[in-house]
């Protein structure tokens, strides 16, 4: 029953990497709650769960979508005790020609939104002395990339979130971790351009991109007992290609 | 039904683990009763929930012993 289980609210659950994260961690015992912006990404999320979790419409970017969903997560399921901060956006142009809604709208979809979620979550976290927080960060919050200053700044300022996060609330048994990981097969490198494709493969000492499996096996790992004293940092899941 | 001093007196020592005759009134929850800072907001966060009220956290930062706690709820509760 879903009252011995912990929830772990995935947030950006539809595809890609979110999408293996929430099937990892169901895998895992969890019930886990999908974030979807859309009605039919959450059903699409409710469906591929099964008994083991559930899809939801929630938009990160927005203060009223996050309290009201959380609000709703909390009385039908019980209050998230595994958060894994992963809806992102990139809205990539080189500096000279980035407008200001695509550097905001990427920092608000990316950054900002860990102040909601998690902020929500916490109260939760901190009542049962037991909580995991694991933020979806990226290679290019650290070593940065052309066209991304926006992503990059967003993703950096994940990775400094988590490591204050992590001071505050390791006295509630609470860990906070960032997952950063490199090239991955999505959507959203599928649309890369063949010869840019062909030069990033060149800087990957494993020399393929990623799974979205292997950067949800590094969440399954932090959420379960046995990451247990790892906080505060980032675990790089990226074939080599930055090595810190 | 009990009084409001036993209430809050109950919400502080679940909260800070303390004894319950250790809680006296002008016992204050971070010098005498060894709470931290994030002790604190959680107790704050305990009593609104107890006493369905929400407290302003100008008001919040007022409240730092026990009777200050009792006063706020008979004064807002």
């Amino acid at each position: 029953m879903s009252e011995e289980r912990k929830v772990a609210l995935v947030t950006g659950a539809t595809r890609g990497i979110g999408r293996a994260i929430a099937t990892a961690l169901a895998e895992s015992g969890f019930f886990v709650v999908g974030t979807a912006t859309s009605e039919k990404g959450a059903q699409a999320i409710s469906e591929a769960l099964g008994a083991s979790g559930t899809g939801v419409v929630m938009n990160v970017a927005e203060d009223e979508s996050v309290a009201a969903t959380l609000k709703s997560i909390g009385e039908q399921h019980g209050a998230p005790l595994v958060l894994v901060n992963n809806a992102g956006i990139t809205r990539d142009n080189l500096m000279l020609r980035m407008k200001a809604d695509e550097w905001s709208d990427v920092i608000n979809t990316n950054l900002n939104s860990l102040y909601r979620v998690t902020k929500a979550c916490l109260k939760g976290m901190t009542k049962a002395r037991w909580g995991r927080v694991i933020n979806i960060s990226s290679v290019v919050g650290t070593m940065g990339n052309a066209g991304q200053a926006n992503y990059a700044a967003a993703k950096g300022g994940v990775e400094g979130f988590t490591r204050a996060l992590a001071r505050e609330l390791g006295s509630r048994n609470i860990t906070v971790n960032s997952v950063a990981p490199g090239f991955i097969q999505t959507d959203m490198t599928d649309a890369l351009p063949e010869a840019q494709r062909a030069t990033l493969l060149g800087e990957i000492p494993l020399g393929r991109l990623g799974s979205a499996d292997e950067v949800a096996s590094a969440v399954n790992w932090l959420a379960s007992d046995g990451g247990g004293y790892v906080t505060g940092t980032t675990v790089h899941v990226n074939g080599g290609m930055f090595t810190g | 039904m009990s009084s409001i001093e036993e209430r809050v007196q109950k919400i502080i020592v679940e909260q800070l683990g303390v004894k319950p005759e250790d809680v006296k009134p002008a016992s204050s929850f971070v010098e005498d009763l060894g709470a931290d800072s994030l002790d604190t907001v959680e107790l704050v966060m305990a009593l609104e929930e107890e006493f369905e009220t929400e407290i302003p956290d100008e008001e919040a930062e007022k409240i730092s012993t026990v009777q200050a706690a009792v006063d706020y709820i008979k004064a807002h509760g």
